[in-house]
Parts: structure tokens; sequence; C-alpha cells
């Protein structure tokens, strides 16, 4: 008999890729101390502010420690009903049709586990997120990934969604604006996407955290559009528009059946989430508006400089709509999009993050997260300009 | 909006060079909003913001907050008595206030005696001042937006993350 303690790793789970970020982190944490500027995070530069952590100190002083209901406070799903109809406009019922969870990747974890049997095939748009393919393995289900291109400046079309499709495609994840490419899709294109949904009888799981984040135009949730609301998952949560990724709270909204069954496999596994998260989070969606619009009009002129910076470097970029990521080709420098981002890292202690680790059709890009302050935007630009004129070695 | 002004609004200690980057624009235009704002008289100047209790080599600086109430006048009301107390050196900041007084007046000087001096003999002699009460700063927390001397963890963020 083998004495490999990998022989009780269960077969899925082995065969899951080991993420590129993490091979990423672990270079990058090799360079400690050395003065390197990371655009390789996935969050917020802006701490959580003062009066929604002050909500939270409060929360503990009153002695909320217990466990709230399943489906989270009620006070708390009023508010995120309320603030979906005004920003959204799509109503959903506080009672039954909202449940709060551990983050949107929680809420995206129930939704697979409670919607998928083993073998059904779930679509996503690829570059994406970095766990949307691996969730989908674990529930023993088949990704099907879509591409989005350049030229679209990446957003999702019907066309390339038609392409994709095969028998057997039961849900479609979309994540607009998108982690990595900042690519979204106005209201014509999403009307198209939405007419392909309901002629396959797909179920959407629509993950918008970075709807607040939309610099030009207003966001258009798919769940608003006539008709889709009964087959769409709204997941939205409090990470990028508020600044609380530490927080880990989120939310997702649907039909009763739906937010039912997700709730089924919560309460086994999750119970509820932090009490004192949702403390805070009420505090957000009540009085944290003028903070979100403070950091969304930063971040807007963050993303002009570093796009155009790097246009005039000669890494071609679209000038995402939403997000804080920029996602430029690096064709142009003659290098794959790993050996510039180590190359980078090495030689002029930028960190970004390959295209790759968010699939097959992010190679040629890198991720750049413009959510760092305009001084170390502004080196890191120099910087990376340097790397890109110097002669290869 | 002027763009220049915007981003003085947020706060930041941008250079020129930094500020022209941000706003898209060349240096020499940023330098011409700049001279506008002055010439606007919108930009007054700049100061640094400082915490001299960690600095011991400097000489020991001693601020109060003064309540001073004056009697307004007939036609120019509480402006020409106020503009006079602002011209002294020793105020730093002067406002017109609703309430229970009408002018609060920051003051500072070396010492203690140096700003009760001020008040016992300049201040409160100036003719129209009625009366002032006099509160003495003991420690600051927050100075124009900065917070002094706390450990703010902003550096825990990862440096690569999903």
């Amino acid at each position: 008999m083998s004495n490999d303690p990998k022989r009780w790793v269960a077969g899925h789970v082995a065969a899951l890729p080991k993420s590129g970020i993490r091979d990423f982190f672990e270079l990058v944490a090799k360079m400690k101390g050395q003065d390197v500027i990371s655009l390789g995070v996935g969050e917020p530069d802006f701490v959580t502010p003062w009066n929604i952590r002050e909500a939270a100190i409060f929360a503990l002083e009153r002695g909320k420690t217990y466990y709230t209901s399943n489906l989270g406070m009620i006070e708390l799903r009023r508010a995120i009903s309320t603030y979906v109809t005004e920003h959204f406009g799509v109503d959903y019922r506080p009672e039954d049709q909202v449940i709060v969870t551990v983050g949107v990747s929680e809420a995206l974890d129930l939704a697979l586990r409670a919607f998928c049997n083993p073998g059904d095939k779930v679509m996503f748009h690829q570059p994406c997120y970095v766990s949307y393919h691996p969730s989908i393995s674990l529930v023993h289900a088949q990704g099907v990934a879509v591409p989005t291109f350049a030229k679209d400046n990446f957003a999702l079309t019907a066309e390339a969604l038609r392409a994709a499709w095969q028998p057997g495609c039961k849900v479609l994840m979309l994540n607009l604006p998108c982690n990595p490419t900042g690519g979204t899709c106005d209201r014509v294109q999403l009307e198209a996407i939405a007419a392909f949904c309901r002629e396959k009888d797909l179920l959407v799981l629509s993950d918008e955290i970075y709807s607040e984040l939309t610099f030009e135009g207003t966001h258009t949730s798919i769940a608003s559009l006539p008709g889709m609301a009964e087959r769409t998952i709204f997941l939205h949560g409090f990470s990028k528009a508020f600044a609380m990724t530490g927080w880990r709270l989120g939310y997702a909204c649907g039909p009763a059946a739906l937010i039912d069954a997700m709730m089924k496999v919560h309460q086994y596994t999750m119970l509820c989430a932090s009490i004192i998260a949702q403390e805070a989070a009420l505090e957000a969606l009540t009085r944290g508006w003028d903070s979100v619009l403070m950091m969304r009009e930063q971040y807007h002129r963050r993303r002009d400089l570093v796009v155009r910076r790097f246009n005039e470097i000669g890494l071609k970029c679209h000038s995402p709509r939403g997000s804080f990521y920029a996602f430029p080709s690096v064709a142009a420098t003659g290098r794959n999009e790993k050996d510039f981002a180590s190359g980078l890292l090495l030689e002029q202690k930028v960190a970004v993050v390959p295209g790759s680790a968010f699939g097959d059709n992010g190679v040629g890009h890198v991720r750049a997260c413009f959510a760092t302050s305009y001084e170390q935007l502004i080196v890191a630009c120099d910087r990376i300009e340097r790397f890109v004129q110097a002669p290869q070695k | 909006m002027n763009p220049v002004l915007k981003l003085l609004l947020e706060g930041g200690s941008l250079t020129t060079a930094q500020i022209a980057q941000v706003a898209g624009l060349s240096v020499s235009e940023v330098e011409q909003h700049l001279e506008q704002l002055k010439k606007d008289k919108i930009l007054l100047g700049w100061r640094p913001v400082l915490d001299l209790s960690r600095e011991a080599a400097t000489a020991a600086t001693v601020r109060a907050v003064i309540e001073v109430k004056i009697s307004p006048e007939r036609g120019g009301g509480f402006n020409r008595l106020a503009e006079r107390l602002a011209r002294f050196d020793e105020v730093e900041s002067c406002y017109l206030m609703s309430g229970g007084y009408d002018l609060l007046v920051f003051v500072k000087g070396a010492s203690l005696q140096k700003v009760a001096g001020f008040v016992s003999e300049k201040l409160s002699t100036i003719e129209g001042v009625l009366s002032t009460s006099t509160h003495f700063m003991l420690r600051c927390y927050k100075d124009q937006g900065f917070l002094l001397d706390v450990g703010e963890a902003t550096t825990t963020r990862l440096n690569v993350a999903p």
C-alpha cells in the first residue's frame, strides 16, 4: 500500500491546475524589501471608510457576536433590496429573494452547487476571474470557455457565445465589468446575450462586483432586461465599491425557489456570514455612498493616466469602461506575457500579472491594477517604459 | 472646474510634473493653471502639515483657540474689526461664527506667557472687543486631514492577488 498522503486527495481536486497567480505571487514574495511597485493586486488601495469600520466596532461593543439568520440580517437584506432596486432597476423581496454570503466567491460556489448536476455544462467568458473554471470543476460540471477579444474591448458578444455553445449547456457565468480585462457590455450587447440565453434556456449567474466602478455611461444589469430576472442570479458584494475586501461579504438575489436552493447549501456549510461584517455592510449601504463616489473619481483619473501612458509606451491598451484593471497587449514588445511580467519584475521591479493566469484567451496580455497612488503609478509607468525600451536580454 | 484645482482639493502633495501626468496636461499648462489660481486669489499659498511634537529641535509652540465677542459696527458689521484682528502675526486663522460668540481665533506663540500676553495686551484692548475666552490646546490628534501617530495598517495588502 502506498504511503503517499496524496492518495487521499480527491481526483477532481488533484486535477485542478495550480493558480497562475499563485506562481507569480511566490516570485514577487522572493523580492521582498526591493522597492517593488505592485500593480498585481486585486483590491482597492483605500482602507474601508472610517464610518463603516466604526459601525463594526460599535456592533462589537453592543455584543453583536451571535449567528444571524441563514439568509442574513433582515435589516441588511432590506437595505440590499432597496439598493439593488435603485441602482440596477430590479426588485427583489428581502424576505426570500436575497441571501447574504461570505463574499461573491461563496455565492458563486453556492449557485454552482445548487444548480449543477455532474456533467452539466457551464459557459463562462475568458479571460476571467481565476476561480470561475475551478469552481465549475469542483461541482463535477464541465466548463465551456467563451473567448472575448481585444478588438471588442473584451466585451462578450452573442456571436462568440453562439459559436461556443454546445448541447448540455445549462448555465452562463457573467462578470461585467470583468476582472481582469475591464471589459463590459453595453445595453445593446447585453440584449443580444439575453436573447441567446432565453433561446437556449440558460440560467445566468451575473457577478456584477465592479458595477459601481463604471466610468463612462451607466452600468446595465442583465437581470433588468425583459424576461431575465426569472433566469438570473444577481451577484454582488461590498469588496470593491466600498473597499471592504477583507470583510468577505457578498450577496445573491434571484427567484425565491433558486435562492432557497442556494440557502440549503449555505445553511449546511457556512450557516451565515459574519455578523460584524453584516453590521458594517448595513452602514456602508446607508451612509457609504459619498465614499464610493470619491473613490470612483480617483480610479477614473488613474485609469486615464495609466491607459494613456501604456499606449504612449507602445503597449496597446483599451480604456476599460469599468473595474480598476488595465489589460494591455505586450505583443509589440516581442515577448510573451510571462516573459514580459517576470522580466519587468526582475529588471524594473514592477509586478503585473500575466494574462494567461486568467485563461488561455489572456495570452499576449498582462493585467495591471491601477488601484494605487498617483505617485506610484507614475513611477511604475516610467519603469515600464524603461523596460520596454531597453534591449532584450 | 480648473483640472488642477480638482487635484489640489484632494489634498495630495503632487509635484507640478506629477499633476501634469495625472491631469493629462503639459507641465507648462499646469503652471499656467496654478498662476491663474493665484491671480484669482483662490490659491493663496502652500504650507506643510507638520507634527512638531516629534521634532525635539524645534522651539516649543503653544497654540490656543479664543472665542471673541465684539460689537458690530453700523455699515461694516463685524468685518473691519475681524480683519484688523486677523492681521496680527500671532493669529493663524480667524472665523466669524454663529452662536454664543462672534469670532473664533486660532493663535500660536512661543510660550503660554506670550500667548496670554497677546490676549490681555493686544486682543482684548482693541476697541470693540467685548470679551475673550481662551482655550489652550493640549494635544493634537488630527491636523488638516492628517492623523497624528496612529498605526494605520495600510501596508498589509498582498502584492499579488486574484
